[in-house]
């Protein structure tokens, strides 16, 4: 009933997807991170494989494949540089809502150029006043004629600045919270009252773009709007629930970083006349980051695999989140305690891996609020 | 143009590897396997004139079942079809060739690539073997190859001491590919796509009976009598000194009598 062995496309998957993080994106990861700098070129690259954007179904020219599969990829990018992968991955985020609440029409309008050219994706929801609370969102959009009229302010939008096109959510009253969510899909070159006021400077992930949207009257067709209105935050909560795991995959893929590096550095560093590996404690700690790794992955494939199974995974898939990144972080600064002071020291690649992990627990809802989740599924399990 | 590649399985050069515990084998134990570099240059040189000429590229591989991996990576890379020789045999270059010319035999070709060497034997034979086998022409390590429009010959340029050779040849012929042939120093990626697709292309796995090979054609020429691990280098010397002439003059003395370097 249970199997663990990988199909053998799945081998080649992963097989390629290394290939291409080690030799491709580990490299430039130090440098892009120092320099701010949009990986561009890498993400046209990846592409070029076919290795983004791989759950667009078949019908729209995509790959189809499943959440599973994307994981296995996510995981080997994961384990190269954590601000490439946001960058790669926000677009599959941002695309999400259009297979979940897109008509044919909108699909078969924006999907198929994602396979075809290099195009990026942003994913809008957070704002100044609204985080963790998306269901208090303020950004407003009105209709006018065969237009919406868009007026507010996105906050922490990954992609923001280099995106082609923004999922966008907006309410149409704010006091009726959730009730009045929609989506929306802005095509950037298209829209008129559309600003970049600012991409973030931030502690990790640096190569990724962080930005700041200013809607001032951004005129967007109605035709834009995914399903009906009202229908968003249902829309942006399903969008979550399937791209969770693969937050958590990346959280495994620092963590097998982290140990890779750990295991390098405590094998050729000695102290005591000895390598740092025959210590115990060296070796207790680098045991931790194995077992709990090793946990995390089991916990991201099963969400992955019961999303591919159409079962419910909110539970799931938001402890596996909150679990593979709350391990991504105990991994990463147990790194930089087996490196000692070169641990703390940019010429090394933990220091960038402790800063990276971080964000895996705030992104995407932050871990309190995915333990939130997980309280009321196991409330609800008892009728609660 | 219709190409055959042969290739072979060989340890990632990133494995550790380890002697057989009980035979003088390699251990396969914790091996990751890959196609051995310059066999993939010949896929990629070979897809290369496909992608010029049209025509088909074969991948022919020997070795256990593990080795299909290997097989349907390079169809991955854009190769048409695989032949899998489905054997575990531990034998010669020589032997390896008279079974792959067996196997090559009615397969579409104009040409038949080989990598310049297998990176883990390192025997550089199996090429020039093949030719013999076949009954072909065979040019080893190959820089340069340019196919006439008619398919009937190549012109081929190889390095040599302090020179370049250039050689006319009648097709078909088997080839020796070496890094940079034809500007090729990297092989592609195999495209997701063609991951998926590669699935679907014929891959043919044949023993050596159904090859009409009696055992004792392909029995061993040569027998590995031993395989030891390069011993582990000895610690380094410290010349301790006072002035840079006491240094030199003590890392002279060493150089001349115990590494015997020099004779002056
Ligand atoms: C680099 C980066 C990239 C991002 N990319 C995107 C993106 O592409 N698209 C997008 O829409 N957003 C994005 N975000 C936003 C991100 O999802 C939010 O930052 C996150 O949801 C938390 O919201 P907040 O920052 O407003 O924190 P707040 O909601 O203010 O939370 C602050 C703290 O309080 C805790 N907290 C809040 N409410 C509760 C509660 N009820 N119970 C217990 N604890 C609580 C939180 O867990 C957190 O620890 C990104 C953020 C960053 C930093």
């Amino acid at each position: 009933m249970i199997d663990f062995r990988l199909t053998p496309e799945q081998e080649e998957l992963v097989n390629l997807a290394r290939k291409f993080a080690q030799n491709e994106m580990r490299p430039k990861a130090a440098q892009y991170d120092r320099e701010e700098k949009f990986p561009r070129d890498l993400l046209e690259k990846a592409h070029g494989l076919g290795l983004l954007n791989l759950r667009i179904p078949p019908d729209y020219g995509g790959l189809g494949l499943g959440c599973f599969d994307e994981c296995l990829v996510v995981e080997e990018f994961g384990a190269a540089c954590a601000g490439m992968t946001t960058t790669f991955m926000s677009t599959s985020l941002a695309l999400r809502p259009i297979l979940v609440g897109g008509s044919e029409e909108q699909k078969r309008r924006w999907l198929p150029g994602f396979v075809e050219r290099p195009l990026i994706a942003a994913f809008a929801l957070t704002e100044p006043d609204s985080g963790s609370d998306a269901a208090g969102l303020g950004c407003t959009l009105r209709r006018e004629g065969d237009d919406y009229l868009i007026n507010g302010t996105k906050r922490f939008c990954t992609n923001g600045s280099q995106a082609d096109l923004i999922t966008l959510f907006a309410t149409l009253d704010r006091t009726k919270r959730d009730k009045a969510i929609c989506a929306i899909v802005v095509e950037k070159k298209k829209t008129k009252g559309l600003a970049v006021a600012k991409d973030e400077d931030k502690m990790g992930i640096r190569c990724s773009a962080t930005s700041e949207l200013v809607f001032e009257d951004a005129r967007v067709p109605a035709a834009n709007l995914l399903g009906r209105e009202g229908e968003g935050f249902k829309n942006a909560m399903k969008t979550l629930d399937n791209t969770r795991p693969w937050i958590a995959a990346m959280g495994v893929g620092v963590t097998r970083a982290a140990i890779d590096h750990s295991l390098d550095y405590a094998m050729q560093r000695r102290q005591f006349g000895r390598p740092l590996i025959d210590f115990q404690a060296t070796q207790f700690k680098l045991a931790q980051m194995a077992m709990e790794m090793e946990a995390a992955r089991m916990m991201t494939w099963k969400s992955a695999w019961m999303i591919d199974h159409d079962l419910r995974a909110s539970k799931e898939s938001s402890i596996a989140k909150a679990f593979a990144s709350d391990t991504a972080m105990r991994a990463t600064t147990e790194a930089v305690q087996i490196h000692g002071g070169y641990g703390y020291i940019k010429e090394y690649p933990v220091e960038k891996l402790m800063r990276d992990a971080k964000i895996l627990q705030i992104y995407e809802g932050a871990n309190e609020i995915q333990r939130m989740v997980i309280a009321r599924e196991l409330m609800r399990s008892r009728g609660g | 143009m219709n190409t055959v590649v042969c290739i072979k399985q060989v340890p990632d050069t990133e494995t550790k590897v380890k002697v057989h515990p009980q035979r003088p084998a390699l251990d396969p134990e914790g091996v990751k396997w890959v196609i051995s570099p310059y066999d993939e240059l010949a896929i990629e040189a070979a897809l290369r004139m496909k992608e010029k000429m049209g025509g088909t590229v074969t991948v022919v591989s020997m070795g256990p079942q593990r080795v299909e991996e290997t097989l349907r990576t390079a169809l991955a890379m854009g190769a048409d079809s695989a032949v899998h020789i489905k054997e575990d045999l531990d034998v010669d270059a020589i032997t390896v060739a008279r079974i792959l010319a067996k196997a090559i035999q009615g397969l579409p070709r104009d040409l038949v690539l080989v990598g310049k060497q297998a990176i883990d034997d390192d025997s550089g034979q199996v090429g020039p073997a093949l030719g013999e086998f076949l009954g072909v022409p065979s040019v080893g390590i190959a820089t340069k190859l340019e196919v006439a429009a008619d398919k009937k010959s190549a012109k081929v340029s190889r390095q040599i001491e302090g020179a370049e050779e250039n050689l006319e040849i009648p097709l078909p012929a088997v080839l020796s590919v070496q890094k940079g042939l034809n500007g090729i120093h990297e092989p592609r990626y195999p495209t997701l796509p063609n991951i998926m697709k590669a699935k679907s292309k014929p891959l043919k796995a044949q023993a050596l009976k159904d090859l009409g090979l009696k055992p004792e054609e392909t029995a061993p020429r040569t027998q590995v009598a031993e395989m030891a691990l390069p011993p582990p280098r000895k610690a380094g010397k410290l010349i301790e000194y006072e002035t840079p002439q006491e240094a030199a003059q003590k890392l002279l003395t060493l150089l001349r009598e115990e590494a015997k370097l020099l004779q002056i």
